[in-house]
């Protein structure tokens, strides 16, 4: 048993978090609302090459492994950096998993060059299932020509490379005949609505109509991409977490600050114990998360049974979580706390946006049920 | 005991259900179906149909141009208008300054002021919270010093909800730091016109600048915007304040805001079926409708009695506890039930009649902004913990 962290996970982490206290700063926020990218945060991180920690060394990074997820995404939740990491993760790991040589390549470009990626997987309908897909690929030609509608694509418009899924057989709600594709940004037939979102970043509506990509933009086998997501959104989920793990910190730490601080009847606030006993249970319940983050990101590499308990148990133990910090956070703060001029409240919507994305605490609650019962 | 209203009352609420049927514009009921803003504009139109028909000022007495409603008759409105996503009552004028002015003010004050709030020809708002006097109300700092036939005001309140619309405030002032922090406080009405009063909007988590703060410097106002005796403010101020918490469960919207949540629980498609089919969630939302039933009829209790004469005491702090969570949980449901469609922030798509539309269905695009915008209800008009020191020591003698 041992819960500490390598040294240079270690180092990792203290870099990151240096870089991160000093770079999120109120332009680069600006920048993100604007145009869904804040390019010298992402730049920055780039020349530390944090994105090689989300990679194995073959694959071209230097860790891959769920603690050294952890690592960085607890760091930018912290921040609340607004930076595309969880897509890199997405969509670089749908790569690294399935792409032949020549499309590997990109892993490094990432790593290296700050290459964006993006992966387009929901749809209107889909909501959090995996084998709802309902756009199409068919061969035309020399190539693909893909026809249907990808929604709250997360970067999709800023992306350099887009994973996109296509059903090459079967119909919605089945696990085989789902297919990933590797579509360069300006791709024609795509028609694209780029827009903000309520947590920061931005998310686009990508409508195929009959866009036509080249025979080598199939990434992986035909109609087989269905493990592959569901492992990739596995540790997607385990980042996502990590991430409402390290926003949760910040907001119980502003929290603290604020009772020492605020003075109401004669004393500060957090001299009331009925204040004094909801921060403990803050505090509690962030405790309860961080054990659940570390089970799951302990048990990403595991059979996929094990695994997918640990996604829907984690993924509901933390959205919880997540509701009840972000809430008490605002509610404990008063005024000030609904207010966007104080930092409280870019965590407080990264929170309440956790629960919006790879299911919610109740879907998952169901989830485990099922996944336990089989 | 018996549940069921006179045929005084049904026949009350026919009357108001055809009264919206025929009077309350499609235009502003759909923005508030959809979650859309309302202007300036909007609000004074809707004010301006009620006025018409006498039903704006429900809580008024009729000699001073109100309905005259008993509390149940005001319930029964409150649950027609907000059924059929009429536009809320701004509260400033009717539902606060005016029951003041006619119980504390001078005949000239309630001649003058009374039928501007009706009309429309003012639009008030509440100068009462400021930066260090939030849930201690009694610490207000900011200051009227009387200099002849005028009050010299300098501080600053905050929290000053649309008051980038109004052209009156009313303060709670300090005219004497003498005794008690309650004993030196005067009620003032100020015109927000008046040189060396600035407005700052502050944005909130939704990304609307619903709020502001209020700054004074050496504002001059006339001594006779004095309403009652000078020191004598804090009396008045908590009799607002059960004004302001009457109606404060919220029944009406807690009632449309589950409504809309059922419905979009049965459009939205998990797993391939209906929302609304999933047993968990559909436990949720039972849940919490069971919590509103019950609510609904603590809340009739309290109005009940009321409408016999009592006056509510620590009872409407039991309601605005449970009424604030109840909102707030389907507040919560409905953001979970949009399910990504929360996470598009397109503030465009808020305003009716934009080119930007919403980028799912247009019932997803004020989830994410109504549920942040809504943990407001458990921190203004006395926070929930404030009300629960309330209950404790008026109700449970602790």
């Amino acid at each position: 048993m041992n819960f500490q962290l390598t040294e240079e996970r270690q180092m990792l982490q203290d870099g990151l978090r240096r870089f991160l206290a000093d770079a999120v700063t109120p332009e680069a926020l600006k920048a993100d609302e604007a145009d869904g990218i804040a390019p010298e945060l992402w730049s920055g991180l780039s020349e530390m090459g944090v994105a090689g920690a989300l990679f194995t060394e073959e694959q071209g990074g230097f860790g891959g492994r769920g603690f050294d997820l952890m690592t960085v995404f607890e760091e930018l939740g912290r921040a609340a950096a607004p930076a595309p990491m969880i897509e890199m993760l997405l969509a670089g790991g749908l790569i690294a998993e399935l792409g032949n040589e020549a499309q590997q390549a990109l892993i490094e470009q990432a790593v290296e060059g700050g290459v964006q990626l993006a992966f387009a997987h929901g749809e209107p309908a889909s909501r959090y299932d995996i084998d709802r897909i309902e756009t199409r690929a068919e061969r035309s030609g020399e190539g693909w020509s893909l026809t249907g509608r990808k929604s709250v694509v997360v970067n999709g418009a800023q992306a350099d490379h887009v994973v996109v899924s296509a059903r090459t057989s079967g119909a919605p709600g089945e696990r085989e005949g789902i297919s990933l594709f590797l579509m360069p940004k300006g791709s024609a037939g795509v028609e694209i609505r780029d827009y903000p979102l309520s947590h920061g970043g931005h998310a686009a509506e990508m409508v195929f109509d009959g866009a036509v990509l080249p025979s080598d933009a199939l990434l992986g086998e035909e109609g087989q991409a269905h493990d592959a997501i569901e492992t990739a959104q596995a540790r997607a989920t385990a980042a996502l977490c990590a991430d409402a793990l390290g926003a949760m910190e910040t907001a119980r730490a502003l929290t603290g600050d604020y009772l020492k601080t605020r003075k109401q009847f004669g004393q500060p606030i957090g001299k009331f114990q009925a204040l004094q006993h909801r921060a403990a249970d803050m505090l509690i319940e962030i405790e309860q998360a961080r054990s659940a983050v570390i089970n799951l990101c302990g048990h990403l590499e595991a059979e996929r049974d094990t695994r997918e308990i640990h996604v829907s148990a984690t993924k509901h133990l933390v959205g919880k979580a997540a509701r009840l910090v972000a809430e008490e956070a605002i509610q404990m703060h008063g005024g000030i706390g609904m207010t966007e001029e104080y930092d409280l409240g870019r965590f407080a919507r990264r929170l309440s946006m956790l629960d919006q994305r790879f299911g919610d605490a109740t879907w998952h609650l169901g989830r485990f049920v099922r996944l336990r019962a089989a | 005991m018996d549940l069921n209203f006179t045929e005084e009352q049904k026949a009350f609420r026919a009357e108001v259900r055809g009264f919206l049927e025929e009077k309350l514009p499609q235009r502003l009921s759909d923005k508030v179906r959809l979650g859309q803003r309302l202007t300036k504009e909007d609000y004074e139109e809707w004010h301006a149909i009620l006025n018409e028909k006498g039903w704006l000022a429900g809580n008024w007495p009729k000699e001073h141009g109100g309905a005259g409603w008993n509390a149940v008759e005001r319930h029964i409105f409150e649950e027609e208008t907000t059924a059929a996503s009429a536009p809320r009552i701004v509260p400033f004028g009717l539902a606060m300054l005016g029951p003041v002015l006619q119980k504390f003010g001078s005949k000239e004050q309630q001649q003058y002021w009374l039928p501007r709030i009706l009309d429309g020809s003012d639009w008030w708002c509440q100068g009462y919270s400021e930066p260090g006097a939030g849930s201690d109300l009694a610490s207000v700092k900011t200051t009227a010093e009387r200099d002849g036939d005028h009050y010299v005001v300098n501080g600053q309140k905050t929290w000053t909800t649309l008051g980038q619309y109004a052209n009156m405030i009313f303060c709670l002032v300090r005219t004497s730091k003498e005794g008690k922090p309650q004993e030196g406080i005067s009620f003032l009405l100020i015109d927000m016109d008046d040189p060396g009063i600035t407005v700052r909007p502050i944005v909130l988590i939704d990304g609307e600048p619903e709020v502001n703060e209020v700054f004074f410097d050496n504002v001059r106002v006339p001594a006779e915007n004095l309403v009652g005796e000078e020191n004598k403010g804090w009396t008045y101020a908590k009799y607002l304040l059960t004004h302001e918490r009457t109606n404060i469960a919220g029944v009406g919207f807690a009632n449309a805001g589950l409504a809309n949540l059922k419905r979009i629980a049965k459009l939205e498609q998990s797993g391939g079926r209906p929302l609304i089919e999933d047993p968990l969630f559909a436990a949720k939302i039972a849940e919490v409708e069971i919590a509103l039933m019950a609510m609904a009829t603590t809340n009739l209790r309290v109005v009940s009695a009321a409408a016999a004469g009592q006056a509510p005491g620590a009872e409407s702090s039991m309601l605005k506890v449970k009424g604030t969570v109840i909102r707030q949980e389907i507040n919560a449901l409905t953001k979970q039930a949009v399910g990504p469609w929360a996470m598009p922030f397109v503030s465009e798509a808020l305003e009716a009649g934009s080119n930007e539309g919403p980028v799912g269905p247009d019932y997803a695009m004020a989830a994410t902004p109504h549920y942040l915008n809504n943990r407001k209800l458990s921190i203004y008009g006395g926070s929930n913990e404030v009300q629960k020191t309330i209950i404790a020591k008026a109700i449970l003698e602790l």
